[in-house]
């Protein structure tokens, strides 16, 4: 899921004083959002609060089912198309891509409430971790699972780098160092002497802007 | 042909040590360092952006080491930039009479005076020697053909006292199969893990170059101890330095037995002098000292 933090309030006071915004609408998200406990009803709630303290009118709220999806996301701006025509001003708290299919839904001007930090795992509840940078070049298979891309400071292929001491990380200290845990499995696996060394990755296949079209060819390319 | 590849190749123990560039344009206290250090050693290691903070490029320092008649030992982090700057620089650095490189990953920027810059990382130093390697033989990371090729003499890092040891020496194999041909280590506390690692090294033709760091205050070692994670001065040692009348003077004491015992055990000995300079010839002993 896709983990987010509240964003900075001065930045979005300062946001909404831009274009001198005194009614607000607000648009929270069903899923990841309010798995982080940054965008879901109980902080959609919380954020109008503290609006109304700041002398804001909040003209209405809703959390889509899901925020990225431009289709619910049409269709919930559609149900509070009155709230949202009285507001200047939509604040989304939700994701990035949330964000953004919010700002193609409606016409008022849109401002995020949430920075987007990473893809994260639950660990458990309200702990998450970032395991994949979603790479586009998947190196999993030849590294016991432990993605060293993402999991490594410096996203080394190879390592331990120089600074590997008593098996942990140099940079995060506390943590034991990705491509030692990577060895220890590979050899607990029974597959020691597999990782040879890994070329340069290739990044082109991290190009900006990502696009799937399932209906391109009907669908028909994929094996 | 690098003098320093030719000594060690011969047999001969070496001794290196490195000079910083400045942050700055000023080059005349590197000049100093390099006029007062040099005469002891085969060659100097020229940092590049070293601990993640800014100063002059290797690259140029380098050269200027090189005109002073002193060999160089280009350094290469990983950190800052991309296979297209990485590659451009070495054939540069060729191109600059420069001739040995040490391939490193290079520290975090987090670490360093730039904490918001991105790291690059696009490659890791096993891959960068791997390319300098495949230079050498005439062509570029693509396979393309050079129009003239290099011919460095390519080296890296090794930490010898970082366990797990079954890791750090599978990952000095792969190493040594990349292309390097000398690892300068970083500083050795601990000679019993020195020898374990020479004695897996030389037989795969690899050169070992043991690192000495003057622990010339006991800020130093409180620095090393909770800042560089890889670095950690043993209890001893660093008793024996807080507990001196003169520190200097018992750190210089303790680098010179040091060197002594490397002599026995290595390749060559890497002095990292923290601005001590002056106290190089004595470390080494050597005669004009």
């Amino acid at each position: 899921m896709i983990i987010t933090r509240p964003r900075d309030w001065t930045r979005i006071t300062d946001n909404l004083a831009s274009i001198d915004a005194k009614g607000v609408f607000l648009m929270g998200c069903g899923q990841c959002a309010t798995v982080a406990h940054t965008g879901g009803e109980k902080e959609v709630l919380q954020t109008k609060a503290v609006l109304e303290q700041a002398g804001y009118t909040v003209t209405g709220w809703a959390v889509g089912e899901v925020t990225c999806h431009l289709g619910g996301t049409k269709l919930e701006s559609r149900k509070h198309h009155e709230d949202i025509e009285a507001a200047d001003a939509v604040l989304v708290l939700a994701c990035g891509a949330g964000v953004q299919t919010v700002a193609d839904a409606v016409s008022k001007p849109v401002f995020p409430g949430l920075e987007s930090v990473f893809l994260g795992n639950v660990i458990r509840h309200g702990v998450f971790e970032e395991r994949c940078q979603m790479c586009g070049d998947c190196v999993l298979d030849l590294t016991a699972g432990i993605c060293p891309v993402t999991t490594c400071p410096k996203g080394l292929l190879n390592g331990p780098c120089g600074g590997m001491w008593d098996g942990k990380c140099e940079v995060l200290q506390d943590r034991e160092c990705a491509h030692v845990r990577i060895q220890r499995r590979l050899k607990e696996q029974g597959r020691g002497g597999t990782l040879g060394v890994l070329p340069p990755k290739d990044f082109s296949t991290k190009l900006k802007p990502g696009a799937v079209n399932l209906r391109d060819k009907k669908g028909g390319d994929r094996p | 042909m690098s003098r320093f590849r030719e000594a060690l190749e011969c047999g001969e123990f070496v001794v290196t040590s490195e000079v910083a560039p400045p942050l700055g344009t000023d080059l005349s206290a590197m000049r100093r360092a390099v006029e007062t250090i040099g005469p002891h050693c085969h060659a100097l290691n020229v940092t590049d952006n070293q601990g993640a903070t800014l100063h002059l490029s290797s690259l140029a320092a380098s050269r200027v080491v090189l005109e002073m008649g002193y060999e160089p030992i280009f350094q290469q982090t990983c950190r800052d930039r991309n296979r297209l700057a990485l590659q451009s620089d070495l054939l540069a650095a060729w191109t600059l009479g420069l001739r040995n490189l040490l391939a490193v990953t290079g520290d975090d920027p987090r670490s360093g005076d730039h904490p918001h810059a991105k790291g690059v990382f696009d490659l890791d130093s096993t891959q960068l020697a791997t390319i300098a390697a495949g230079m050498n033989g005439g062509h570029d990371m693509l396979g393309r053909e050079l129009d003239g090729a290099t011919d460095f003499f390519i080296g890296g890092a090794m930490f010898p006292e970082a366990e797990p040891w079954d890791i750090q020496l599978v990952r000095a194999q792969r190493k040594v199969e990349a292309g390097m041909r000398f690892f300068q280590t970083q500083a050795i506390f601990d000679m019993a893990k020195l020898e374990r690692a020479v004695e897996a090294l030389r037989p795969m033709g690899v050169k070992v170059i043991a690192g000495v760091l003057l622990l010339r205050s006991p800020r130093v070692i409180d620095f090393i101890n909770r800042r560089l994670a890889g670095l950690m001065v043993p209890e001893h040692i660093a008793d024996r330095i807080r507990g001196a009348d003169d520190v200097a003077e018992e750190s210089i004491a303790l680098a010179t037995e040091q060197v002594r015992e490397i002599r026995q055990i290595a390749d060559g000995v890497h002095i990292m002098s923290l601005g001590l300079d002056s106290a190089v010839g004595r470390i080494l002993e050597t005669k004009d000292s």
